[in-house]
């Protein structure tokens, strides 16, 4: 298990190394000169000019490099051109709303998803499993900025239950910030359960025609026993990996979802960049993301781990 | 009173039937054989006294364990019935225990959910059974995973699962029918000592006659779904009544001649073979180790002979293979075929390669399902330079079919409209369509009934007749490769302990480990002897 975890460690930061060089490579040399592309067209050679001593430019590309991970490092992210604010304190205040949607929606997934997926698959073929089916058919094909709408529609105007987006902070406490999130986490959730449902039901289905099930049987347990104790923890496998996409998924492209809800997540935050042109905040915030995702990715390999022992052993 | 009585059970699942009016018992500390061959319904007697019957399966007649009739309980009485008083051990070990428990936990949940004891007490008593059955506890502690175990000591634990509340009756489902025959011995031995042991009644269901008569007491006979013949394994043997079971004795006993192997003269000639793999490191930093599949192996096969490899799993028999196939590089050594090396600079030399083919074991995962006959056995022509086309094509493709005993209309069809045995007749008129100099076995009749493996020797013989065969005979069947090939070797752990021409290996082995396989094989009874006997 220890040389396990030390062997997907150094990939994780391999991989950091390499998403590190291929964002820098594309975003500050790919495009000749990111000042002159920041100003646009008609500025002039002079603000250019400083710009370019303003981001440390005029220094040598390798040195540019190492400026910016050894700074990322250390919690520097530079200044934002368009805000005049360090881009650590954006990034700060966006995580703080991104991650725990991201989080949320995860659990709502994997709340739903797990029940409708052993229900389905322990009732193969009858009236529950065709409800299931049926039901996840739909979660897939509608998407989520629909369901985030009808939501809106229902429990925010109709019911006044919740407010129709905006986000008031953690600072009035952690219920208040949980509500606010509840209505996107439900609209991001939905599709991504439908997905997960099918996977968790196809994946126990398949589980469910192997030898060591009909082994159990033979021992005296019953059909719902030998799924619980036997099935769900083999066919957690696959759908471990499921996880592991939809929650980079849920972290980045919650982009629409955060514009429905007024919510200020890292996807808004990465799109009006994107807009005025602020590579350094572009740059900073695909890093983190990347960041996020491979650092989940290692975490899905240690679930893995965790639930398949022939992989402790292996290397 | 017998302990289990099966009174003419009638099943069919769905509107197909399985099996008609069968009836057998099984007496407390007896060993009931049932043998037939695929599709005979002995598994599906089984599962039927298991109850674990697929769902659309509709039964009438009775099948009384100790008095109480097993059909007319409920599932949940059912499930108490399971585990606690009869007990199934399955035919394939590497699949049949959960592969994220630990053997010590699968073992003590049969106890845990039958009696109401501690987590504790049942570990302990799951130790005591492992212990029983050869699994001591320093070398498997319970907190073995499945995965590290062989196929042999996974047998071994599904049997400790399967008698851990000491069961009147114990299903064995070809137990031993995936493992190799030393471990076999050891099984079957494990068995009928554990029956006496705990005076059980063991129903145990075989194809294999040989298993069959050093073992049980009584053998009960199937075909379609019948019960053609039972009786005591020694009078059965002597005085066979049914045509079945007198067919049934013989093809597995089935003997062909082949024709007398022309003058030696060198085709395939293996010198000093070495091919190893590097395993995964033991430390962080430490250096990989090396593992040898085959050492230093050196033989000369010649044009016209049969020739047959013989060993268990994990001796090295499929490396040597792949290596002569010219699929792997080997690391030192030289494999010739005709004079020509089948591997030059690191790279295959297809020239060598398109005159061997490959006979594989599985006759159905070796086709593509959506291609026809025509299409699958021509495709060794895409070795040749100038495949015949046309007109050549079609009597190229009728003459193989024929040749194996098919028909030239059966190219148009796909591969599920054949049977196992047809099924594996294509794979040899694939392997003949080029002519080529010479054809692997890889255990090209294992996964057959002894019926159509009878059939399909006896069309390898009446090849042989026609044209010069040479082949590798790769088997773990010894009677079969006995019959099969003029000269034999005997391959273990990665080395060729023994070779020579196969009746004086046979009756006179010289390694010890070439006897202790022989001695380890089960023996079909003579029945000439028996009949002297009597």
């Amino acid at each position: 298990m220890i040389r396990y975890t030390i062997g997907r460690l150094t990939s994780l930061c391999l991989s950091l190394l390499v998403a590190s060089m291929v964002i820098f490579a594309v975003v500050e040399v790919v495009p000749g000169d990111p000042a002159a592309y920041m100003l646009g067209v008609n500025a002039r050679p002079d603000t250019v000019a400083a710009l370019r001593t303003e981001l440390g430019l005029d220094v040598s590309k390798p040195e540019r490099y190492l400026a910016w991970t050894t700074g990322m490092l250390s919690g520097d992210f530079g200044q934002s051109y368009t805000y005049r604010t360090p881009v650590s304190q954006m990034i700060l205040d966006r995580v703080w709303v991104s991650v725990p949607l991201a989080l949320f929606a995860l659990t709502l997934t994997i709340l739903i998803a797990f029940p409708a997926g052993i229900y389905a698959a322990s009732r193969r073929g009858r009236a529950g499993d065709m409800t299931v089916m049926g039901a996840t058919q739909f979660g897939v094909a509608v998407p989520n900025f629909w369901f985030a709408m009808i939501l809106v529609l229902i429990f925010a105007i109709k019911l006044r239950w919740f407010s129709a987006g905006g986000f008031p902070g953690w600072e009035n406490g952690l219920f208040t910030g949980l509500k606010a999130l509840l209505l996107p986490a439900i609209a991001l959730a939905l599709p991504q359960a439908a997905i997960l449902a099918r996977v968790m039901r196809s994946s126990l289905l398949d589980m469910l025609n192997e030898d060591f099930i009909r082994t159990a049987r033979a021992k005296g347990l019953n059909r719902r026993q030998a799924l619980w104790r036997h099935a769900v923890r083999n066919a957690l496998i696959p759908v471990l990996t499921i996880i592991g996409l939809q929650f980079s998924f849920l972290l980045a492209g919650g982009i629409v979802i955060e514009q429905v809800f007024f919510l200020p997540g890292l996807g808004r935050l990465i799109f009006q960049a994107i807009s005025s042109r602020d590579l350094i905040v572009v740059e900073s915030v695909v890093m983190l993301l990347v960041f996020l995702v491979i650092v989940v990715n290692f975490a899905v390999d240690l679930a893995y781990a965790l639930v398949d022992p022939r992989l402790r052993t292996r290397s | 009173m017998s302990l289990l009585s099966i009174q003419d059970l009638t099943l069919s699942i769905g509107t197909y039937p399985i099996l008609h009016d069968v009836s057998l018992t099984v007496a407390p500390g007896e060993i009931v054989a049932i043998t037939g061959e695929s599709g005979s319904g002995k598994s599906m007697t089984a599962f039927a006294t298991m109850g674990l019957l697929p769902a659309r399966a509709t039964t009438t007649g009775r099948i009384l364990l100790e008095g109480t009739d097993l059909l007319a309980l409920s599932e949940a009485e059912m499930c108490k019935v399971r585990g606690r008083q009869i007990g199934m051990v399955f035919q394939e070990p590497m699949t049949a225990l959960n592969p994220v428990q630990t053997i010590g936990a699968q073992v003590a949940e049969t106890i845990r959910i039958h009696e109401g004891v501690s987590k504790d007490d049942a570990l302990a008593q799951a130790r005591a059974m492992l212990n029983r059955v050869g699994l001591p506890e320093d070398r498997f502690p319970l907190g073995r995973y499945p995965h590290e175990l062989s196929g042999g000591q996974r047998q071994r634990v599904v049997i400790a699962m399967a008698i851990a509340l000491r069961p009147k009756l114990l299903i064995a489902d070809e137990p031993t029918t995936a493992l190799d025959v030393t471990t076999q011995a050891h099984i079957l031995d494990l068995l009928k000592d554990l029956t006496q042991e705990f005076g059980m009644g063991l129903l145990m269901i075989t194809h294999d006659l040989a298993v069959v008569a050093d073992m049980a007491d009584r053998i009960v006979v199937m075909q379609h779904g019948r019960v053609v013949e039972t009786g005591k394994t020694a009078d059965l043997f002597r005085a066979m009544q049914h045509p079945y079971t007198k067919a049934l004795f013989a093809a597995s006993a089935h003997k062909v001649t082949l024709p007398v192997a022309p003058p030696p003269q060198a085709l395939l000639e293996v010198k000093n073979v070495v091919r190893s793999y590097r395993q995964p490191r033991k430390g962080v930093f430490g250096p990989r180790p090396e593992m040898q599949a085959v050492r230093n192996v050196s033989f000369t096969l010649n044009r016209g002979e049969r020739l047959g490899l013989v060993g268990e799993s994990g001796c090295g028999k499929s490396t040597l293979t792949r290596a002569i196939l010219g699929l792997e590089p080997v690391q030192s050594g030289s494999i010739t075929l005709g004079g020509a090396p089948v591997w030059t600079d690191s790279r295959a030399n297809l020239d060598v390669r398109r005159q061997m083919q490959v006979v594989f074991q599985d006759p159905y995962g070796s086709f593509n399902p959506r291609h026809r006959v025509r299409r699958l056995i021509t495709e060794p022509f895409h070795l040749l330079s100038d495949p015949p086309t046309g007109e050549a094509r079609t009597q190229k493709i009728a003459q193989a079919l024929t040749d194996v005993g098919l028909t030239p209309a059966d190219a148009d069809k796909y591969i599920h409209e054949f049977s196992g045995g047809q099924r594996q007749r294509i794979a040899i008129a694939r392997a003949l369509i080029n002519d080529p100099a010479l054809i692997v076995f890889d255990e090209a009749v294992s996964a057959l009934d002894v019926s159509v493996r009878a059939q399909v020797l006896d069309l390898l013989a009446e090849l042989c007749r026609k044209r010069p065969l040479s082949y590798l005979f790769i088997s773990h069947d010894l009677s079969v490769v006995r019959t099969i090939t003029d000269r034999v070797m005997v391959m273990q752990a990665g080395e060729i302990v023994e070779q020579g021409p196969t009746e004086q290996v046979f009756s006179d082995p010289q390694h010890p480990y070439t006897r202790t396989l022989l001695a380890a094989a089960p023996q079909l009874p003579d029945m000439k002897k028996n009949a002297d006997a009597s």
